[in-house]
C-alpha cells in the first residue's frame, strides 16, 4: 500500500491528500460505531440482556427468558431506534443550520424550533386541563408530541415570515428572530414552571432536559416518517448547501434556485427538530458537537457530511442514552443532561485545541 | 458577435434604483472594464446582470431575454466572481472548484479541474483547506471556480468579475487578467470586469466604461476615455496619463496636487 503524503503514518487508502479520513473509511467507521452503540443500548440496563440472549430474540429463536423477550421487543429496541432517529436528525439539522447561516455554531435550538416546540408540549401539561377541557383526555397520549411538533413548526414558520420581505429571506435576520423567539419561548417556558405544580413539575423536566425514557413502539410510528423524511429530504441540499458556504449569491450563481433552497433547508429542520423534541424533549449539543466533529474527520462538503453526521449522530444519542440509563441504575438522568454534561466540556476542549493550534 | 446587451437598464438595491437607464453591449472575445468611484453602482449592475438585484429595461443574453433562461442553463453560460467571498469552512481547494462543475458535463471534470488550477498556479494548493490559505490564494481559487464553471460549455458565454484581482500581487494580477484574456481571446467570451488599478484596467481593456452615480458618463477605448478630465471630474483624481507604448499607458498622480477625492457625494443613495 503507497503511503499518504502528507500523514506517511497512515496508509494512503485511509486518509485523502488533505489528510481527512476517506469517505469510504469513515462510513465504515460511523457504521461500526452505531453497531457497538445498537449492542450497548439494547443489552444494557436494569435488566441486562447478554448480547447471545439479544440475537437469540432478534433471530425469532423460542426463547426461555420471556422477561427479556418482553424487555428488548416493548422497551430496548423501540428506544435504540428512536434514540438513533433522534441524533441523526439533530446531528444533520445542525450540519444544515450552519451551513445555511455560513456560521459553525448555529444549532437547532439556535433558531427557536427545539425551545418552541418544548414550550408548546409544556403549555399543554400546565394549561391543558384548563384550556382543552375533556379534549385533552380524547387526544391522551397524542396530545403532547402533536403540540410539540406544531410547536416547533410553528415557531420556524414565525422566524421565517418575520425574515421574509419582497419574496426572499434574509439569512441574518433569520437567525436574529430565531434567537429572539427562542428567548421568548424560554421566557413563556419560566413563567409556566413558575405556574406549575409539583406533579406537572415532573413531566416538565422530560420536555426541558429530554428523556428517551418512555420511548414506544407508537412514538416511532408518530414522529418515524417525519425524521426518515427529514434525514432524506437533507440529502438532497448537499450541494447548495455547499455553495451556501461561499455565501448565499453563489447558490443562485451555480443555477440553484437559492429561495427553493432555503425553504427546504428550514423545512427539513422545523419538521425533523419538532419531530424529534415530540418525542424525546429538548437535547442540546448534538447538533452542535457532531457535524464539528465529522468536518475534522471527514471534511466540510456536505455530500460527505450529511450521511456521516445522520450515523454518528444517532450513535452517540444511543450512547449518551446507555451511560444515562446505566450511571445511577435503576433510575436515570435526563438525556439532555448528559449530552450537555459530556458535550460541554468536550466542545471546550475542541476549542482550546484549535487556538493552541 | 454580440453575447450582452443591455437597453436603458436600471438596478435597484433595496428598493432604491442604484443604476439607471444604462446601454451596454459586451461582445464575444472582448474585456468590457468598468471603472468609477466608490459607490457609483458598479457592483449593483454587476449583481442586476448576475440576477442577483431586480432590473428593468431590456436583457438580452445570446439574442434572447434574459429570462427567458432555465437557471441550470444559464449556470454553464455565465460565470459570476463576487467581490468577496470568504470560506470559513473546512472545504478544499478541490472542493471548491470543482464546485464550478455543478450540472457541468462530468466526464471533462478532471480535465478542466487540472487546467484552471495549473493555469492559476494553484496545483501545489490543491488538497489544502480553505481557511488555511491567504486572502489572494483564495481570491484565485475562486476565480478558478467561476472558470471551470463555462469553460467547455458551447454557444454565448460571459464572465461577470468584481475586483478579481484585488488581493493579489502584480505578479499574480497579471497572471489572473492575461489568462482571463487569452480565454476571452480563444474561447469567444465576453468579460466585463470591475478593476480599480487604473493601469491594470489600461492594460487589459478592450473598453473602457465609466460610471458616475449610476450613470455611464464615458464608455471607449482606454486611450480615448482614460483622460486627466475624466479623472478629475470623475474621480476628483488629480492625475497625468503617460504612454509608455503602444497600449500600455501609466496614470501617475501630478506631484504636489491637493487630491480632492469625493468631489460630493456619488452614490445615488447618498444624495
Amino acid at each position: 500500500m503507497q503511503s499518504s503524503r502528507l500523514s506517511p503514518r497512515f496508509p494512503g487508502q485511509l486518509l485523502d491528500p488533505a489528510g481527512r479520513l476517506r469517505f469510504g473509511a469513515s462510513l465504515a467507521l460511523v457504521v461500526a460505531l452505531a453497531v457497538v452503540a445498537a449492542l450497548v443500548s439494547i443489552s444494557s440496563g436494569a435488566y441486562p440482556i447478554s448480547v447471545t440472549d439479544m440475537l437469540r430474540v432478534l433471530a425469532g429463536q423460542p426463547g426461555q427468558d420471556a422477561a427479556a423477550r418482553l424487555v428488548l421487543m416493548e422497551v430496548r429496541l423501540p428506544r435504540f431506534l428512536l434514540g438513533f432517529l433522534v441524533g441523526a436528525v439533530l446531528a444533520v439539522s445542525g450540519a444544515i443550520l450552519q451551513g445555511l447561516f455560513r456560521n459553525p455554531l448555529a444549532d437547532p435550538t439556535l433558531i427557536g424550533v427545539s425551545s418552541g416546540a418544548s414550550l408548546a408540549a409544556i403549555s399543554v401539561i400546565v394549561l391543558g386541563e384548563a384550556l382543552l377541557g375533556h379534549w385533552l383526555h380524547l387526544a391522551e397520549t397524542w396530545a403532547l408530541p402533536l403540540a410539540a411538533f406544531a410547536g416547533g413548526s410553528g415557531t420556524v414558520f414565525l422566524a421565517w415570515k418575520i425574515a421574509r420581505r419582497a419574496g426572499q429571506v434574509s439569512v441574518a435576520t433569520l437567525l436574529l428572530a430565531g434567537i429572539a423567539i427562542n428567548a421568548i419561548a424560554m421566557a413563556g417556558t419560566g413563567l409556566l414552571t413558575f405556574h406549575a405544580n409539583d406533579e406537572q413539575l415532573r413531566s416538565l423536566t422530560f420536555w426541558t432536559m429530554g428523556s428517551l425514557g418512555h420511548a414506544a413502539w407508537h412514538d416511532l410510528v408518530v414522529a418515524g416518517p417525519w425524521l426518515l423524511l427529514a434525514l432524506l429530504m437533507a440529502q438532497t441540499l448537499a450541494t447548495p448547501l455547499d455553495a451556501f458556504l461561499m455565501g448565499e449569491s453563489v447558490v443562485g450563481h451555480l443555477g440553484f434556485d437559492t429561495e427553493r433552497v432555503k425553504r427546504r433547508a428550514i423545512l427539513v429542520a422545523g419538521l425533523g427538530v419538532g419531530a424529534a423534541v415530540a418525542v424525546s424533549g429538548l437535547i442540546g449539543f448534538v447538533g452542535l458537537v457532531v457535524p464539528h466533529l465529522v468536518r475534522q474527520m471527514a471534511g466540510a462538503s456536505h455530500r460527505t457530511l450529511l450521511p456521516i453526521c445522520a450515523l454518528a449522530g444517532g450513535s452517540l444519542l444511543v450512547a449518551a442514552d446507555s451511560l444515562a440509563r446505566v450511571v445511577v441504575a435503576p433510575a436515570e438522568l435526563p438525556i439532555g443532561l448528559m449530552t450537555a454534561l459530556i458535550g460541554g466540556p468536550f466542545f471546550l476542549v475542541i476549542l482550546l485545541r484549535m487556538n493552541v493550534s | 458577435m454580440t453575447v450582452l446587451q443591455a437597453r436603458q437598464l436600471s438596478v435597484a438595491l433595496a428598493g432604491k434604483t442604484v443604476v439607471e437607464d444604462l446601454d451596454l453591449t459586451l461582445s464575444a472575445g472582448e474585456i468590457t472594464v468598468l471603472l468609477g468611484p466608490n459607490g457609483a453602482g458598479k457592483s449593483t449592475l454587476l449583481g442586476g446582470l448576475a440576477g442577483e438585484l431586480p432590473i428593468t429595461g431590456e436583457l438580452n443574453f445570446g439574442g434572447r431575454p434574459m429570462t427567458a433562461w432555465a437557471p441550470g442553463a444559464l449556470a454553464r453560460q455565465r460565470g459570476v466572481m463576487p467581490q468577496r467571498v470568504e470560506v470559513n469552512f473546512p472545504l478544499t481547494v478541490e472542493e471548491v472548484v470543482r464546485l464550478g462543475r455543478t450540472g457541468g458535463d462530468r466526464r471533462a471534470d478532471e480535465a478542466i479541474l487540472a487546467e484552471v488550477l495549473s493555469a492559476l498556479s494553484l496545483e501545489g494548493l490543491r488538497y489544502r483547506k480553505m481557511p488555511t490559505l491567504s486572502g489572494g490564494e483564495q481570491q484565485r481559487v475562486q476565480l478558478a471556480r467561476v472558470l471551470a464553471q463555462i469553460l467547455d460549455s458551447q454557444g454565448p458565454r460571459l464572465l461577470l468579475l468584481d475586483e478579481c484581482t484585488s488581493a493579489l500581487d502584480p505578479a499574480h494580477q497579471q497572471l489572473a487578467l492575461g489568462l482571463v484574456r487569452t480565454l476571452a481571446r480563444t474561447q469567444g467570451i465576453a468579460v466585463l470586469a470591475i478593476v480599480h488599478d487604473l493601469n491594470l484596467a489600461a492594460q487589459f481593456a478592450d473598453r473602457l466604461v465609466v460610471l458616475k452615480a449610476g450613470r455611464c458618463v464615458a464608455s471607449g477605448p482606454a486611450e480615448e476615455v482614460l483622460t486627466p478630465s475624466m479623472l478629475a471630474s470623475v474621480y476628483g483624481y488629480q492625475a497625468r496619463v503617460e504612454r509608455l507604448a503602444e497600449g500600455y499607458s501609466v496614470i501617475v498622480p501630478v506631484a504636489g496636487a491637493v487630491q480632492t477625492a469625493p468631489v460630493k457625494p456619488t452614490c445615488r443613495q447618498a444624495s
